[in-house]
């Protein structure tokens, strides 16, 4: 069971699927360290990228990768509308409204899909979705692949917009503090809902990067969230570094108790995980005091 | 005396109904109502009274539900005291769930994901694990003898949902009328002032999780007894959680007949959904979903708040905390 002909498989599929992890967990990292709330529905707003996703295929035609190109401005206006005409005024600035907005929009996102989409499971089918390539002893699928190197690529993108772009500096002002960036003249209410709108990108391409290989239905997106909330505790929250990490070992982590343990035991894991995470270390591996 | 009066009034007011109406539907309805009402006046203690906003009573719900179900079917143990055996199982989980996050110093939104959590691995354990029938719940056999918590009409159901939401509405306004009540209102406002003060606010938020999470669980036994049927996504499906609050906040947020107004009035609308869409499901929830961001955005103390605008007085517990204060 140790060879390594089963082990470098597991540990390679972990990462690719511990890189989308990723990639969802950076959403919600990055809204929780600027404006420190955690994003209940961040996980509806997945689930409606991937329906958005899977019609655009079955309808227009559009590759999922190619969807890609054009969902993620349209999810990044979405999320930016959604922080700056609903979330940000319903909440009056309080951490308690925000975790219920959240929770009442994911409420309502989730069941506007089932009541349009029904309960129904639906994949599409792709020529390449099978294809493998091989790497040392392993061969590992192409959509996973390509998933790794978006998130790679993506991630880059992201700490180069906040390290060297205007609003990059903004954002990082506004998370350090609030008060005393709205005093040099940012304006922080748009500043919150960029972030907001990042964050939903972020699930965007997370979305079409999960479609060629997984299905979708209108709570397709909790199990992931779940996964997510897991590695922004483990890599505390607000860190953007402690997402990628984490969501890489929970990849591996997953896939190599997948092996050991059984499927439905590997799930259980990921809870426990993250329960005793939170109330061991609730700032995370990385993370400052919360 | 003189504070339980109008919950006296308005628990003889509606013991009168199936008096007035033997329609199953009517009745079915109120029963339904009250069962959330209770549920959600369980989470009101903790998260209004309290401002520890759990997102997972499910879990409450569902193990007293369980144990209930669990005790008759396979154990052979009358009902009246799977009831009392249901509730002191809930109330042991909060006291567990709360031990543990409230040790660790879990506040506001990591409170609200550990409690969410709690109800979801339960969930899954409760949808494999062979006491509870897996995937397959569990069925409470057809007895129609009182002795067996279970009867012919609805109108028993409703008195005893009635008596259980009465025995709540009065524990709320001991609590409310007791210094355990003003400790819990001062770690609402401010938890490290109510501490500098010399509040014990582990003990006090552990103390009302307990209560509240012995009220929710209260409402699980009674779901189990009025349906006879439990499996693991109506025991400790997210349904339940979001009901549980939604309840409170639409009523008025720590108030004392918050819970009560806002079940009835979710329970309206979502009837009145049902009309529109039939059979389809999704539109309900969707409707509550927006009726939360909008009572949390546009009206913080609900449909309290705003029955004390039209009469122009300012209810008791919202005061409460400046009168300390003052």
């Amino acid at each position: 069971m140790l060879s390594p002909v089963i082990l470098v498989p597991a540990v390679l599929n972990g990462l690719m699927n511990g890189a989308v992890y990723a990639l969802i967990a950076l959403g919600l990292t990055l809204i929780y360290g600027v404006l420190h709330i955690i994003n209940f529905a961040h996980g509806t707003l997945l689930t409606a990228a991937m329906f958005a996703a899977f019609f655009a295929y079955v309808l227009l035609g559009i590759d999922p990768y190619l969807a890609a190109v054009l969902l993620t401005p349209a999810f990044f206006g979405f999320g930016y509308v959604l922080q700056r005409f609903v979330i940000g005024p319903a909440a009056h600035g309080e951490d308690r409204n925000y975790l219920l907005v959240t929770l009442g929009l994911a409420v309502v996102i989730e069941n506007a899909l089932l009541y349009f989409f029904r309960a129904d499971t639906r994949t599409i089918n792709l020529s390449y979705a099978f294809d493998t390539i091989q790497i040392g002893p392993a061969f590992v699928a192409v959509p996973r692949v390509v998933a790794l190197g978006t998130v790679v690529a993506i991630a880059t993108m992201l700490w180069m917009l906040m390290q060297w772009t205007d609003t990059g500096k903004a954002i990082r002002a506004v998370a350090k503090d609030k008060l005393g960036a709205e005093l040099c003249g940012i304006d922080v209410a748009h500043i919150y809902a960029v972030t907001f709108g990042l964050g939903t990108a972020c699930v965007a391409v997370a979305a079409c990067l999960l479609i060629p290989t997984y299905y979708v239905n209108p709570t397709a997106g909790n199990a992931f969230v779940l996964i997510a909330f897991t590695i922004v505790v483990l890599g505390g929250m607000g860190s953007v570094a402690g997402a990628l990490v984490g969501g890489l070992f929970v990849g591996v982590v997953e896939s190599l108790s997948g092996i050991f343990l059984g499927e439905s035991l590997g799930q259980i894991g990921i809870f426990i995980m993250f329960i005793a995470m939170l109330l061991v270390r609730p700032s995370g591996l990385f993370g400052a005091r919360a | 005396m003189k504070a339980y009066l109008p919950i006296l009034l308005v628990v003889a007011l509606l013991a009168v109904v199936p008096f007035v109406t033997t329609s199953n539907v009517v009745l079915n309805f109120l029963v339904t109502t009250l069962m959330i009402a209770l549920a959600g006046q369980g989470w009101n203690l903790l998260g209004g009274y309290g401002g520890q906003y759990s997102f997972g009573h499910a879990a409450f719900f569902g193990t007293a539900a369980y144990a209930t179900a669990i005790l008759q079917t396979r154990y052979g143990i009358n009902a009246w005291f799977g009831l009392i055996v249901g509730i002191a199982a809930g109330a042991s989980v909060g006291a567990a769930i709360g031990v543990l996050s409230f040790r660790s110093g879990l506040r506001g939104s990591y409170f609200s994901l550990v409690t969410l959590a709690f109800a979801e691995a339960l969930r899954i354990v409760a949808s494999v694990a062979p006491i509870t029938g897996a995937g397959v719940g569990t069925l409470i056999k057809l007895d129609l003898r009182p002795e067996a918590l279970q009867f012919q009409g609805r109108a028993p159901f409703y008195w005893i949902a009635l008596a259980l939401v009465g025995l709540s509405l009065m524990i709320v306004r001991a609590i409310e009328n007791s210094r355990f009540g003003a400790y819990l209102a001062a770690v609402r406002e401010n938890e490290d002032a109510a501490s500098a003060l010399g509040v014990d606010c582990f003990t006090v938020k552990l103390g009302a999780m307990t209560i509240s999470a012995a009220i929710t669980a209260a409402a699980g036994c009674f779901y189990a007894q009025y349906f006879l049927f439990i499996d693991a996504p109506i025991a400790y499906g997210p349904w339940i959680s979001i009901d549980a609050l939604l309840a409170p906040i639409v009523g008025g947020v720590g108030t004392l007949f918050g819970s009560l107004l806002g079940a009835l009035f979710i329970k309206m609308l979502g009837e009145a959904t049902k009309l529109v869409s039939g059979d389809a499901p999704g539109l309900d929830l969707v409707i509550y979903g927006l009726l939360l961001i909008v009572v949390v955005g546009s009206a913080p103390r609900g449909i309290v708040g705003f029955l004390d605008a039209i009469i122009g007085r300012r209810s008791s517990i919202v005061a409460l905390p400046e009168r300390d204060n003052g």
